[in-house]
C-alpha cells in the first residue's frame, strides 16, 4: 500500500519530521480529552503489536492508541526467541503478515530486528524497542512531554540522561531526539556504564552528577537494568544510589524549577527516591499518557492514512 | 590406465620463482614441461589460458566443512567443490565439527573423504577434548594420521597452562603447529560485533580488540617459553601486528593468517544490521583493515584464510543478535582480494598468490603433497588458472557451496579463478566443476 513507512529509529531523523510527530500528537491529545476518545482514522486497518519481549505498559499503550483510532488490533506475545530456536525470526513474521497486518508493532530484545522485519513485510513497521538500540516512540513523548511541560521548544534546554545509558535502547532515542530539537544533552554515568565511542555521540558525557546538577533543567533517569549488567559493571547498589540516585537532596541542590523524568518501569529507591518520582517535579504519569497521543501519531503517519483527523467525528 | 595428458596453454606462469609466459604440459598427474609454444600431444586436455595467471593452486588454511554434524549447511565434498571453483588445491577442514575432529576414528573419515573430492581435504584436529579447553586430544594419534594443524577454532585456549602444555607436547611432533582462536572468552562474553563507536551507537554488545591482543601477548610468552610452535588465525587486530614482529623478530617460530573480509570490510556493515556481516573474531575499524593489508604486504603476517563458515539461510534470518558468526568466501577469496587489494595497487600479485598458496602450503605441510608450486617439471600438478580481467558478479544461484552467507554476492568483482588442476585432472574446467 502507498503512504505507508516505517518508524525504526530517531538517529538521522531531521528536526522537521520529529515535529510533525510531535504536532500530530498535540491532536491527538485534544481527542483523549473528548467524551468519546475515538477517531475513525484507521477504520479497517488492522496493527498487530508483536512482542519477543514482554512488556505490557509498552503493548497497551501501542493498543490503546491503535483503538482509538478505530483500527482492528491483534497481539503476537512471541515467547523469546532464544527458546524458539528452530523457527527464524523469518518465519514468524511472515506468519503474522499472511493474516493481513497494516503496521506491525515490534519488541524484540535484539538491536536491528525491527529493521529486518521492515526489509521482509508489505506493512508498515514500528520500532517498539530493539534491545539496547533504540525506543523510538518513547523519544517522541518524552520530547511532546517536555515541550508541553515547558511550554516551549527544547532550545537551549539543559537535560542530564542518569544512569545506565550503555545497556540503555531509551539513552540511543532520546539522545538523538533531545539534541536535535535543540536541547544540550548531558550523560551522566560511571564509566562502566558509559557505551563504547560516546565522544561521537552529541552529547558531553561526565561522570559525577554533583557536578552538573546544578546547571540542568531535566534530569532524565535512566533504569540501571540489573539483568543486562555484565560481570562487575558495579560496585554494590548503595553506592550507585549514593553517587547518581536522584535523591531528595539532590533535587533540593538543582534548580528551583527542575523537570525530573523517567521512561518506567521505575525502581524506587533504587535510581530515584520515591518521593522525587511522586513529587511536584515528576513528569512521569504525563509520560505515559501523552504515550497515548504519540502512538497514535506515529500509527497513523505510518500508516499513510492522509488527512488529519483532528476534525474528525467520534466513531459512533 | 592409460597416459593423461594435459596442456595450459596461453597463460602466464607465477609462482615462488616469479613470472613468465609459458605453457604447462602434465602427464599423469605431473608436471612434464613448463616453456613457450609447447604442442598438445594427441588427445590431451587442452586448457584456455590466454590473458590468465597460472599458478600453484591454492591452499586454505582455515575452512569449516561442517562435515560432520553440519551438512545442511556443507558438506566435504561441496565444501571442496566451492574450494575448486574458488582456485584452491588443498585446504583444511576445521575440526569444530559434530562431533570434533578430537578422535582419530573421526578425523580418519574425513581424511578418507577428502582424498576423494574436488580439492584435497585434511583434517585439522582438535587441541582439547570436545573443544572444551580443559584436557588434550590425542595429538600424537591424529597426527599419525596426517593431522599437523592442531586448533579448538571458535573456541580460544583460554587457559594458559594447557596452552603451555599443548604447545610443549606438540614439540615433539615435526611439522605441527598449535593455532589458536585469539579472543579471551571473558573479554568477549555476550559480544557480537567489533567493540567501538559503531556498537556503541547500534547498542550490539562489542568484542574487544584486547580480547585479541591480550591473547596473543600471553600466547607469545608461551612460546617463548616452550620452544613450541604457534599459528594466529584470522588475525583481526592492528595491535595485535607489532606483537606479531617483534615475536618474529625475535625468531619464535610463530605464523599468522588473516581473512579476506577483514582486511577488506569494517565494523560499518554492521550497521545494516545484517549478520551476514556476523564474524568471530568481527569485522573492526578502517586503521586495524589497513594495518592487516600493510602486515600482509610486509610479511608478518603470511597468509590469507578464508574462514568459510557457511551456515543455513534459517540461521542467518535472524536478528544480528541471535544469529551464528561466519561467512563462506572459498569461491570469491582470490577475486575478493584481486578487486579490493591488488587492483588498488595495496598489494602485489605476487604478494596475494604467495599468501594464498605457497606460504600457507607451508604452513600446513602440505608443501610435501606438491601444493603451492612451484610450477616446474616433476612437481605434482596442482594449478590454478585465474583471469585477472574478467568482470563478474557472483551470485548465491551460482554457488557449490550448500550456504549462501557470503555479502560479497551480488557486488562486482573483477578477477575470477577459470581453470583448476588437481594431480593433473582438470577438476574445474571454465569456472565449471567436473568432480
Amino acid at each position: 500500500m502507498s503512504g505507508r513507512q516505517h518508524l525504526l529509529g530517531i538517529a538521522g531523523m531531521d528536526r522537521a519530521t520529529i515535529e510533525g510527530y510531535l504536532d500530530e500528537a498535540a491532536a491527538f491529545l485534544e481527542v483523549l480529552d473528548r467524551d468519546i476518545p475515538k477517531v475513525p482514522a484507521l477504520r479497517g486497518r488492522t496493527v498487530v503489536t508483536l512482542f519477543f519481549e514482554e512488556s505490557t505498559r509498552t503493548r497497551m499503550s501501542f493498543e490503546t492508541a491503535a483503538k482509538r483510532l478505530s483500527a482492528d488490533t491483534m497481539s503476537f506475545a512471541a515467547a523469546s526467541s532464544s527458546v524458539r530456536k528452530g523457527e527464524s525470526l523469518l518465519d514468524t513474521v511472515r506468519t503474522v503478515d499472511a493474516l493481513g497486518a497494516d503496521a506491525l508493532v515490534v519488541r524484540h530484545p535484539a538491536a536491528g530486528a525491527p529493521h529486518r522485519i521492515a526489509g521482509w513485510v508489505d506493512a508498515a513497521v514500528i520500532n517498539a524497542g530493539d534491545g539496547r538500540h533504540e525506543h523510538p516512540t518513547q523519544a517522541l513523548l518524552d520530547c511532546f512531554t517536555l515541550r508541553a511541560a515547558r511550554g516551549a521548544d527544547l532550545d537551549g534546554c539543559r537535560i542530564g540522561i542518569v544512569g545506565d545509558v550503555r545497556h540503555s535502547r531509551v539513552a540511543r532515542s532520546v539522545v538523538w531526539a533531545f539534541s536535535t530539537l535543540g536541547a544540550e544533552v548531558t550523560l551522566v554515568a560511571p564509566p562502566t556504564l558509559m557505551p563504547d565511542g560516546v565522544d561521537g555521540w552529541p552529547a558531553r558525557s561526565v561522570y559525577d552528577l554533583d557536578d552538573v546538577l546544578d546547571e540542568l533543567d531535566v534530569v532524565y533517569v535512566l533504569r540501571v537494568q540489573r539483568e543486562r549488567l555484565g560481570r562487575a559493571l558495579l560496585p554494590p547498589m548503595r553506592e550507585y544510589y549514593a553517587r547518581y540516585g536522584l535523591s531528595e537532596a539532590r533535587v533540593a541542590r538543582g534548580k528551583p524549577d527542575l523537570l525530573v523524568m523517567h521512561p518506567g518501569p521505575m525502581i524506587r529507591g533504587f535510581e530515584i527516591a520515591a518521593a522525587v518520582a511522586d513529587g511536584p517535579r515528576s513528569l512521569v504519569r504525563d509520560q505515559v499518557r501523552n504515550g497515548v497521543a504519540v502512538r497514535m501519531a506515529v500509527l497513523f503517519r505510518c500508516l499513510g492514512a492522509g488527512v488529519s483527523p483532528a476534525g474528525g467525528r467520534a466513531d459512533g | 590406465m592409460g597416459e593423461r595428458t594435459l596442456l595450459v596453454r596461453g597463460g602466464t606462469v607465477v609462482d615462488v620463482t616469479g613470472s613468465r609466459r609459458a605453457d604447462v604440459l602434465v602427464r599423469d598427474g605431473v608436471i612434464a614441461e613448463v616453456a613457450d609454444g609447447v604442442d598438445a600431444p594427441a588427445g590431451a586436455t587442452v586448457l584456455d589460458g590466454e590473458g590468465a595467471l597460472v599458478t600453484p593452486g591454492l591452499v586454505d588454511l582455515h575452512a569449516h566443512l561442517r562435515e560432520p554434524g553440519g551438512v545442511e549447511a556443507e558438506t566435504i565434498e561441496t565444501g571442496a567443490r566451492a574450494g575448486a571453483r574458488g582456485g584452491f588445491t588443498a585446504l583444511v577442514a576445521m575440526p569444530n565439527t559434530e562431533p570434533p575432529l578430537d578422535d582419530p576414528a573421526v578425523v580418519a573419515a574425513v581424511a578418507a573423504a577428502g582424498v576423494r573430492s574436488a580439492c584435497r581435504v585434511v583434517p585439522a584436529g582438535c587441541v582439547t577434548r570436545g573443544r572444551a579447553g580443559t584436557e588434550l586430544a590425542p595429538l600424537g594419534e591424529l597426527y599419525d594420521l596426517g593431522v599437523r594443524i592442531f586448533t579448538d577454532d571458535g573456541a580460544c585456549v583460554a587457559d594458559a597452562a594447557v596452552m603451555r602444555h599443548a604447545l610443549e607436547y606438540a614439540r615433539a611432533l615435526p611439522g605441527a603447529v598449535i593455532a589458536q582462536h585469539a579472543e579471551d572468552p571473558a573479554l568477549t562474553d555476550g559480544g557480537h560485533m567489533h567493540e567501538g563507536a559503531w556498537s556503541g551507537r547500534l547498542g550490539i554488545p562489542g568484542r574487544s580488540a584486547t580480547a585479541e591482543t591480550a591473547v596473543v601477548a600471553r600466547d607469545l610468552a608461551l612460546v617463548r617459553l616452550t620452544g613450541g610452535r604457534y599459528h594466529l588465525l584470522h588475525c583481526s587486530a592492528a595491535g595485535t601486528v607489532p606483537l606479531l614482529r617483534a615475536a618474529r623478530a625475535e625468531g619464535l617460530a610463530v605464523t599468522a593468517e588473516v581473512t579476506p573480509q577483514h582486511c577488506v570490510l569494517t565494523d560499518a556493515c554492521c550497521a545494516t544490521f545484517d549478520p551476514v556481516y556476523k564474524l568471530y573474531p568481527p569485522l573492526r575499524e578502517p586503521a586495524d583493515r589497513d594495518a592487516m593489508v600493510d602486515a600482509l604486504a610486509d610479511g608478518t603476517i603470511d597468509a590469507v584464510a578464508t574462514d568459510h563458515a557457511p551456515h543455513p539461510p534459517v540461521t542467518k534470518e535472524r536478528p544480528f543478535e541471535e544469529a551464528p558468526p561466519g561467512m563462506t568466501g572459498l569461491e570469491t577469496a582470490l577475486a575478493v582480494l584481486w578487486t579490493h587489494l591488488v587492483r588498488p595497487g595495496h598489494l602485489s600479485a605476487e604478494q596475494v598468490l604467495a599468501a594464498l598458496s605457497w606460504r600457507p602450503a607451508a604452513i600446513a605441510g602440505l608443501d610435501r603433497l606438491g601444493h603451492g608450486g612451484p610450477v616446474v617439471p616433476g612437481r605434482p600438478a596442482h594449478l590454478c588458472v585465474f583471469d585477472p580481467e574478467v568482470r563478474w558478479r557472483p551470485e548465491p544461484a551460482d554457488t557449490a557451496s550448500r550456504s549462501r552467507n557470503n555479502p560479497f554476492f551480488g557486488t562486482e568483482l573483477v578477477g575470477r579463478v577459470r581453470h583448476t588442476v588437481l594431480d593433473g585432472a582438470p577438476v574445474v574446467i571454465e569456472h565449471v566443476a567436473e568432480r
